[in-house]
Order: structure tokens, then C-alpha cells, then sequence
């Protein structure tokens, strides 16, 4: 391995200037809490480091005209405190609340987490039903807004160029009917990485469900949402047969795989019954 | 091996110091500052034994890059309280037997201070959840959260 070095700065343009030059060596560091235990284990072998830190007006929650913008260096544990998120969007509180320890969520930041793309992360469920987008900057061209849905294409992949920041996370502030609930199973209550999440936002006019959203994390190679399970719940009125099939259906979306955690057979189960309570549980009016 | 020169203030007291950009918080700390009341447990933020104040915030220092401590101020047990000079969270942990081999008290200590600055009146449960990133093997945790909870409630009266 070469020499480390590493970078902070205001500049956006310094840092798309320094990532030329390192030719595919540099990283950005926001929280630190995955890039410096891979660093340890030498799973990445970087010469540069770029922490974002250094970036000003990237740490903020805000609403304006019904619409939730996070900064991509804000961190989980500000999150977890904003009346913002802790008022309208109860499922990304539940989330944030559930990562890591109070000592990791005051350093983990929102950006790191989706950028990580990690099968498990835990705020991609909850924002993947919130249908978020992401917002870049890159380069030497134009930013772009990524759909959630097409951001993450692997295990640790997204579409993201070596040269693309994230900025911000955005998303609507969910309708005033809307309920939904994050649940979160792990193999302990506290430092507990997902072996499935799963997060359901229905929004119901009377029995009559007038749209569904349902993610899962830790079932597939990224955070994927159940698209037939949202075209079975919604149209109509959610019954127990319905809930049921679902259950069924979920088995189906899923691919999950075999690790240190559990098998796939474990997560495909639990994955079933984590979702028929979870849609249980929103209507029996889980707030949002 | 590229080196950069960072200022901490440390317990108070400004430091300089050389480092690499591989360093953490924690290996400076303890390596070059001598600052061996941080702990160092499993290096990778899964004890909470290496637990310091970052500007208040308590954060894993095997987790945040020494360059990344730069121009901040950094608070250690010794910070909170010395065996001359204790801070009442430490003698309650004394008066309660909330140390018995000693190797998570430095980090439970600093947990403690940063959770009972926000909150005064905490229950058991929000005790267990603010030291849930920190891993004792000795003591059960039941004699530590009886040095929180009746620290907070001795500060009240
Ligand atoms: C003890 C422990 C427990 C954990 N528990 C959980 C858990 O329960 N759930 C969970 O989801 N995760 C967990 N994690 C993983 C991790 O803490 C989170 O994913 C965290 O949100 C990562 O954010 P960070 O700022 O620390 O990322 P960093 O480590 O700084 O960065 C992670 C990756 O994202 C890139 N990156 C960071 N910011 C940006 C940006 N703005 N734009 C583009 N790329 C960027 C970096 O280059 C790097 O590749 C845990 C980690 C530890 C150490
Ligand atoms: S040494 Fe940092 S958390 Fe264990
Ligand atoms: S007293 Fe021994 S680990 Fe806590």
C-alpha cells in the first residue's frame, strides 16, 4: 500500500480535482464508523481520504411546502432527536434509533449509511418506503436526483461514480392518513446488525387501501421493495386472507442467503411473519 | 510515512501532536498523548471500552480518525474526575460496586456523564439503552445502572 493521505476542505471543486489525480484511490470518510474498521481489516486500501467533514451545509433536517430534506453528513443521532422526523415520519426515527449504539449513531452519519450500501443498512427500508431520492454532486458535470429504488445494485454497490458525493436525502412528508411502522429483527437488542427489516407505509381511506409501500432489508443483495405485495394490499380492503397471502407472496420476492446471522431458510420465514405483523399492526393504527 | 500536526485539547489542556492518517483517536491517545485511562477493547466500536467526549458528543475513539479530532476538544475520564479530585458519578460507581475488574468503567463513566447531562431524571430503561454500547463482563450491569440512577437522584436533592 502507498502512502495515506488525507483531505478536508470547503471546496467541492478541490475535491473533484483531488479524486482525478488519485485515479480510482481516493475515499470519503463522513462518521468513519464502516470506512476505518474495513480499513483495519484491509478489505479497501486507499491513499487518499477526503472527509466530507469539511463540506459546510451538509448537516441540517428541514420541511418546506411538504417536502423532508436531510443533509448527507447528518448524523444518525440527530436524526433520532429531530421533531421534524420524530412528528411526521415515526418509521425513520424507529429506524435510526435501532443502529448501532448511542456511541456509533453520534459519529454514523445518513449519507455513509446508503453510500455503504449494505444489505442491512437501516435507514435504506424506511426511505426506500418514503420513496426518497438522493441528490449528487459530481465532477465537472451536473449533479443528479436518484430514485432510491435505482440507487443500490449490489452488495456494497450503488450507481454512484467515483467521483459523486451525496448531498441530500429528500422526500415527501407522508400524507396525514398514512401509518406505518420499521421493524427491525436482530440476534440481540443493542449493537445488532439486521437479519431482516422490514418497514410498511399503507395509507388508508376507511377499510380501503389507496397505496402501499413495503421494503425489506437483509433478504436480497440490496434493500429491495416488495412490489407484488403492494399491488396485493392495495385497491381494495386488507383482510386476513389477504395478510396471508402476502405472507405468502414475500417468500417469493425475497433472495435472501445463508451467513454467520442465519440461514436463508431462518430469513424467508421470518421475513413472512414479520410482515403479516407488521401490516397487522398498522392497521391497527401504528402511527407514522 | 506522511505526517500531519494536529491540535487537541485535551482534559483541558492544548496539545500538538504528529500523526498519520491511518491513526485513530484512541491510538494517539493512548500511544502518543499517554493518555492510557481510554481503553482499548475491540478496536472496532463493539465495547464502548474506548468511549471519549468529542465536543461533548461520547463517541467510539477506535472509530473516529485522530485527524478527524483536529481543532476539537476531547474529553477523557480523566477529564470528568481523578482519584484526588473524583466526580460524583465515579463515587457513586465506588459506593454502589459498579467496579469490579475495572475495563469498562473508564467508558461507562463517560456514557454516564454525557447521558446525565441530557437527561437528569432517567428511568432504568433509559439508563439501559444509553449504555447499551458498552460491554461489561464483570458486573451484570444491574450495579451500574444503580450508579447512574441514584447519582442522578443524590444530584437532585
Ligand atoms: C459497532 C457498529 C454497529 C453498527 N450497527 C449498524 C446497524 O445496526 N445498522 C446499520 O445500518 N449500520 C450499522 N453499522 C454501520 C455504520 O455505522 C452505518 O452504516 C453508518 O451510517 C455509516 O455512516 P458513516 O458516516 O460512519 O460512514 P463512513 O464509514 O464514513 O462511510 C461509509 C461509506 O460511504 C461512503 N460515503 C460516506 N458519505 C458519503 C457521501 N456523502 N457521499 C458518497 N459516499 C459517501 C464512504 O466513502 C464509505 O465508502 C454499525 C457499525 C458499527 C461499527
Ligand atoms: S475499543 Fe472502541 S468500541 Fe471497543
Ligand atoms: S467491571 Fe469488568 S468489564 Fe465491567
Amino acid at each position: 500500500m502507498g502512502e495515506l493521505e488525507y483531505l478536508i476542505t470547503k471546496d467541492f471543486e478541490e475535491i473533484f480535482s483531488a479524486i482525478e489525480k488519485t485515479k480510482g484511490l481516493a475515499k470519503f470518510i463522513a462518521g468513519g464508523t464502516n470506512i476505518i474498521p474495513y480499513m483495519h481489516a484491509e478489505a479497501i486500501s486507499p491513499e487518499l481520504l477526503i472527509d466530507l467533514n469539511g463540506l459546510e451545509d451538509l448537516k441540517y433536517i428541514r420541511e418546506k411546502n411538504g417536502t423532508i430534506t436531510i443533509g448527507a453528513l447528518t448524523t444518525i443521532s440527530e436524526i433520532v432527536a429531530s421533531e421534524i422526523i420524530g412528528n411526521k415520519c415515526q418509521i425513520l426515527h424507529s429506524a435510526a434509533n435501532s443502529l448501532g449504539s448511542p456511541l456509533t449513531r453520534n459519529r454514523a452519519t445518513i449519507g455513509g449509511n446508503l453510500a455503504d450500501a449494505s444489505p442491512a443498512a437501516d435507514m435504506a427500508p424506511p426511505l426506500l418506503a418514503l420513496e426518497a431520492s438522493i441528490h449528487t454532486k459530481r465532477g465537472g458535470v451536473e449533479g443528479r436526483e436518484i430514485p432510491l429504488d435505482k440507487f443500490f445494485i449490489g452488495p456494497n454497490k450503488t450507481v454512484l461514480a467515483e467521483d459523486e458525493l451525496i448531498t441530500q436525502i429528500r422526500f415527501s412528508k407522508p400524507k396525514d392518513s398514512a401509518r406505518g411502522i420499521f421493524i427491525k429483527l436482530g440476534l440481540r437488542n443493542s449493537l445488532a446488525i439486521s437479519v431482516v427489516s422490514i418497514a410498511v407505509i399503507l395509507d388508508m381511506e376507511g377499510q380501503v387501501c389507496q397505496k402501499a409501500r413495503v421494503a425489506l432489508g437483509a433478504v436480497a443483495p440490496t434493500i429491495i421493495r416488495a412490489f407484488h405485495v403492494e399491488s396485493k394490499l392495495e385497491g381494495g380492503e386488507i383482510n386476513e386472507n389477504i395478510i396471508q397471502e402476502c405472507a405468502e407472496i414475500v417468500k417469493e420476492e425475497i433472495s435472501p442467503i445463508s451467513d454467520i446471522r442465519a440461514s436463508a431458510e431462518y430469513r424467508r420465514l421470518a421475513s413472512s411473519v414479520i410482515l403479516k405483523r407488521a401490516i397487522q399492526q398498522v392497521l391497527k393504527g401504528e402511527v407514522l | 510515512m506522511k505526517t500531519y500536526l494536529i491540535e487537541i485539547k485535551l482534559n483541558k489542556e492544548l496539545k500538538e501532536v504528529e500523526v498519520t492518517a491511518q491513526e485513530t483517536l484512541l491510538e494517539i491517545l493512548r500511544n502518543k498523548l499517554g493518555a492510557i485511562d481510554v481503553k482499548d477493547g475491540c478496536g472496532k466500536g463493539d465495547c464502548g471500552a474506548c468511549a471519549v467526549l468529542l465536543d461533548g458528543k461520547a463517541v467510539n475513539s477506535c472509530l473516529t480518525l485522530a485527524l478527524q479530532a483536529n481543532g476539537k476538544e476531547v474529553t477523557t475520564l480523566r477529564g470528568i474526575g481523578n482519584e484526588k479530585n473524583p466526580h460524583p458519578i465515579q463515587n457513586s460507581f465506588v459506593k454502589h460496586g459498579a467496579v469490579q475488574c475495572g475495563f469498562c468503567t473508564a467508558g461507562m463513566v463517560v456514557i454516564a456523564k454525557a447521558f446525565l447531562n441530557q437527561n437528569q431524571n432517567p428511568s432504568r430503561q433509559e439508563i439501559r439503552e444509553a449504555i447499551s454500547g458498552n460491554l461489561c463482563r464483570c458486573t451484570g450491569y444491574e450495579k451500574i445502572i444503580d450508579a447512574i440512577q441514584n447519582m442522578a437522584l443524590e444530584s437532585k436533592s
